[in-house]
């Protein structure tokens, strides 16, 4: 015990002089949180659109205006020069192009329907279904005025019966950062616990040093302790700074119990450390600890849910989640912080991220009593 | 039973025979320096004594405990050095001293009589960060966390390399008075000179040992009967030298060639006179009291049956 506590004070002593590291602690979660939680957004606004009228009657003009008032169009006339409007999507300065055809106003009178064109710029598939989206819902609630000033609704087969109104639970205002922050918070301790830790542990390996505790009576479940007690505080500490950065700047509600949170926190930072553990007995110098952990954290970060829903993904993908630890965090740090949701809810994952940790802490351990 | 046994041992890496057959012994309080060029197998060696790596065959006995078996107690009679400066670079000089006493169960005063004569001229340095010391000091922090729990035995691995003669002169010093204190010192260099300096030595090569004793045994049991040639552009002479057939091997030793005959001539002057005919400047013959080296090299010649021309 007071082998470790030397050695923890050590390690602290060592923290704490790296210039390069208190920085990486420290503005480390900040910066992720001003920065990545206002970029990563996929609320969409600004929206480039061109108009292409060749109706110029009132009903096209109309349309056309109903798209300048929404906040989420950025509204270029082009007259009635669809190349123009073209060319303008092809340089990339417009997102849309709608074209309201000729003898748009009169079909409408006349038929009550009519086609609308719409191009749009579908290179990031997402945005351009969003934008879209946007534009269809905008085009509904024209149709229901034009309808309701015309008189047409007079009984005819309207979808008018059904009248939908919604109620967003959990994020009332779908606010999309009080979404993203919990997610950026896993990524944060999952940075800081797994690449700490086995940078650390690699730079004994390459500095010799480790040469020189080998001979010494340290024994190696204590040189691991000790090596890793300090990452598992720190990655906490941090969780702790991205709380209250969360809930006081950007008001996001805490609504479930803060130490179930650090209990599931702790448990699974137990199965970074492992990992960090067992990548740094594969390396033998800092470079390559940084390859394999890139390898690793990118594949798990873009399939733990930090942007789509886990639930959407293919069945083996879903599968393969099932040894992503980051997914059973993500899934409960957002259970727990925008839903309210307690230790029965969690139980499962608790469960299961508390048989990771044992197996990848043992995994970690044996194979680096084997190693040195 | 003696201090030190190392009976029998091997090991390979891969297809690399790093040690073969390794048998040698160290008595109680004496310097001993296993001398041998770069990759000899030295530092292999030195990992098995101090209980770092194991042997695939033999073993090694420290004071009768088996060092693979008996670690715990091996380490605490060990004091190694590593061939890398292999302390912490971000910890001050009393730093890594106290960190080395502690994790030994110990303190630097408790240990200040055995580490005062290597640790006091860092005195003025202590509060620097070790990876800011000059070469020279380094050795002697990593020396002294060597010394810190008062070990019986030190492992020193080529300690000297790449350090300025000073410092090395200084070095060997405190060695001689770290032995004369009663500890047993096992060293490894790659300097020929510094195998004077030891009280007995075993000369390795290739992971084979060639030869043990104490240097002025190891000297005097060199066969034959060595000459000396100086003058200049002795490289053109090398080469003639070489393809005499009176000539066993010659080579290059600092700014002097070494030689020993096949068959001496009666008159070794007379017999240099025509080979350096159109070589320019005088040269001169003597016979030369042999050093550690041309031993080495006679002693490598006979493990390594090369062809007789090109020999050494």
């Amino acid at each position: 015990m007071r082998t470790i506590l030397f050695l923890l004070q050590k390690e602290f002593l060592q923290i704490f002089r790296n210039r390069l590291m208190l920085p990486v602690i420290f503005v480390l979660p900040l910066v992720q949180l001003l920065i990545l939680v206002h970029a990563a957004t996929l609320e969409m606004k600004k929206i480039d659109l061109v108009v292409v009228n060749r109706d110029l009657s009132t009903w096209s003009g109309r349309l056309a205006q109903k798209f300048t008032a929404s906040p989420f169009f950025r509204v270029q006339d082009a007259g009635n020069n669809q190349e123009a409007a073209q060319e303008l999507l092809r340089k990339g300065q417009a997102d849309m192009v709608m074209v309201i055809p000729a003898g748009f106003e009169r079909n409408m009178m006349r038929e009550g329907e009519e086609s609308v064109q719409w191009l749009v710029d579908a290179i990031n598939g997402t945005t351009a279904g969003l934008s879209y989206a946007y534009a269809s819902a905008i085009l509904a609630d024209f149709h229901r005025e034009l309808l309701q000033e015309t008189g047409y609704s007079a009984g005819m087969d309207l979808p008018s019966g059904i009248n939908v109104r919604e109620r967003y639970w959990y994020n009332p205002k779908l606010n999309y950062k009080i979404f993203m922050i919990p997610g950026i918070m896993v990524l944060l301790v999952t940075i800081i616990g797994m690449f700490l830790s086995a940078l650390n542990l690699v730079r004994e390996k390459e500095l010799g040093t480790i040469e020189q505790i080998n001979v010494t009576p340290i024994r190696k479940y204590q040189f691991i302790i000790g090596k890793l007690i300090p990452f598992w505080v720190i990655a906490l500490f941090d969780l702790s700074v991205g709380l209250t950065i969360g809930y006081f700047l950007f008001n996001m509600p805490i609504l479930g119990s803060l130490p179930v949170l650090f209990a599931f926190a702790s448990l699974y930072l137990m199965v970074i450390l492992g990992l960090g553990l067992f990548i740094s007995t594969m390396a033998s110098n800092q470079q390559q600890v940084m390859f394999i952990g890139f390898f690793f954290i990118i594949v798990f970060i873009l399939m733990s849910g930090i942007f789509t829903s886990t639930e959407t993904m293919p069945a083996w993908a879903r599968t393969v989640n099932i040894i992503n630890p980051l997914a059973y965090f993500m899934r409960v740090i957002r259970m727990i912080i925008l839903k309210g949701s307690g230790l029965t809810d969690i139980g499962r994952e608790m469960i299961a991220i508390g048989i990771y940790a044992v197996l990848a802490m043992g995994l970690a351990v044996w194979r680096y009593r084997k190693v040195t | 039973m003696e201090f030190l046994e190392v009976i029998h041992v091997s090991r390979s890496f891969g297809p690399v025979n790093a040690l073969l057959e390794i048998s040698f012994t160290v008595h109680r309080g004496e310097l001993f320096g296993l001398i041998g060029p770069d990759g000899a197998g030295k530092t292999t060696l030195f990992r098995i004594v101090a209980s770092l790596l194991l042997p695939d065959e033999g073993k090694v006995l420290l004071k009768g405990h088996d060092v693979a078996k008996d670690y715990k107690q091996v380490r605490r009679i060990i004091g190694y050095m590593p061939g890398r400066f292999s302390l912490y670079h971000d910890l001050t000089v009393e730093e890594n001293l106290s960190f080395y006493a502690t994790v030994f169960g110990t303190s630097l005063k408790e240990s200040a009589a055995y580490v005062h004569r290597v640790y006091s001229p860092l005195i003025p340095f202590r509060k620097r960060l070790a990876g800011k010391l000059s070469g020279g000091m380094k050795q002697k922090l990593a020396l002294s966390c060597a010394l810190i729990h008062r070990p019986e035995f030190l492992v020193l691995d080529e300690p000297t390399t790449g350090v300025d003669a000073v410092s090395r002169k200084e070095f060997w010093e405190m060695l001689e008075e770290l032995r004369d204190m009663g500890i047993t010192i096992l060293i490894s260099t790659p300097y020929m000179d510094e195998a004077g300096l030891c009280d007995r030595v075993a000369l390795i090569d290739k992971g084979k040992l060639l030869q043990t004793g104490s240097p002025s045994e190891i000297v005097r049991t060199f066969p034959a009967k060595l000459y000396v040639i100086r003058g200049e552009n002795l490289y053109s002479l090398l080469g003639r030298l070489r393809k005499s057939p009176e000539v066993k091997y010659a080579f290059m030793f600092g700014r002097e060639i070494h030689l020993v005959f096949r068959r001496e001539p009666d008159d070794p002057a007379r017999w240099l006179g025509p080979l350096t005919g159109t070589v320019d400047g005088t040269f001169s013959i003597d016979p030369l009291e042999p050093g550690m080296e041309d031993c080495f090299v006679e002693l490598m010649g006979k493990k390594e049956p090369v062809d007789g021309e090109e020999n050494v």
